[in-house]
């Protein structure tokens, strides 16, 4: 059934992923293998009728929070010696790869735009309103309102927090 | 459907290659990273149980989750900014300042 190959794919792509965080000896290719391991949990998500947390899981965690990653790792190794074989890495067909798999993202969104049914077929029959946005809204907004407005003050907490810590050394003190 | 097993044993391995990647990295922001993968894998499971029971709160806990990860990852990279932006390695065996 194809609902389990998209599912052992992605599990597959996660645990590569996760072993290239745990393995990679430099830690923008740990942060990059972060990403992938998070896009491939977004693809489980989506297979589990969580559409709204899949999509959250990407545009937050794999694009804000990596991104907030990689400017302080860039930060603290700009001025450390990096790793001799950072400069001679490079795939083999290099090019000739990226061509194939651009191609293949643009067939697969191409297939996408012209009909979308088998993707939602793919996470099983629909449960009611389970996994829409409404429903999630309405949990969030309704039974959950209490820890959502605590939310809010954790939030605030880490601005602050940040604000302070990044202060200038020494100019208050 | 994939039944829910598959998706916890994943979840399973995802967390514990987070907390080997914890234990032996010494790059800070490396261990932070496997943090965030531990954070991820319970996510998974969270969100599989609510499939597997149709109850949406799995799907808040997860937000609450991912806003509170956020939060944590902005306050622990300050952090690590500051402690090690003038070291020359990032390793976190360098910390013994406190050490009695």
């Amino acid at each position: 059934m194809l609902s389990s190959v998209v599912f052992w794919l992605a599990a597959a792509v996660a645990i590569v992923g996760a072993g290239g965080v745990l393995l990679a000896r430099n830690p923008v290719h740990s942060a990059l293998s972060l990403v992938v391991n998070l896009a491939a949990l977004g693809v489980l998500f989506l297979l589990l009728h969580a559409e709204f947390l899949a999509v959250v899981e990407i545009l937050v965690y794999a694009g804000a929070v990596m991104v907030l990653f990689l400017f302080v790792v860039t930060l603290l190794m700009a001025g450390t010696k990096t790793p001799k074989e950072e400069h001679r890495f490079r795939l083999a067909y290099q090019f000739l790869l990226a061509g194939l798999f651009g191609f293949i993202l643009l067939v697969l969104v191409a297939h996408v735009m012209l009909g979308a049914d088998w993707i939602s077929s793919l996470a099983g029959p629909n449960v009611g309103s389970f996994g829409s946005i409404a429903a999630f809204g309405t949990a969030l907004f309704t039974q959950y309102l209490l820890p959502f407005e605590l939310t809010a003050v954790v939030l605030l907490v880490a601005v602050i927090g940040v604000i302070v810590l990044g202060r200038e050394h020494g100019a208050n003190r | 459907m994939v039944p829910i097993s598959y998706y916890l044993i994943l979840s399973a391995l995802l967390f514990s290659i987070g907390t080997v990647g914890v234990l032996i990295r010494r790059n800070p922001l490396q261990m932070f990273m496997s943090v965030e993968l531990m954070w991820n894998a319970v996510n998974l499971s969270f969100v599989a149980f609510a499939r597997q029971y149709l109850n949406m709160a799995g799907h808040v806990f997860v937000f609450l989750v991912i806003t509170v990860a956020a939060a944590e990852v902005a306050i622990g990279l300050a952090i690590i900014v500051l402690v090690f932006r003038n070291r020359e390695h990032a390793d976190v065996d360098e910390l013994n300042v406190m050490k009695g």
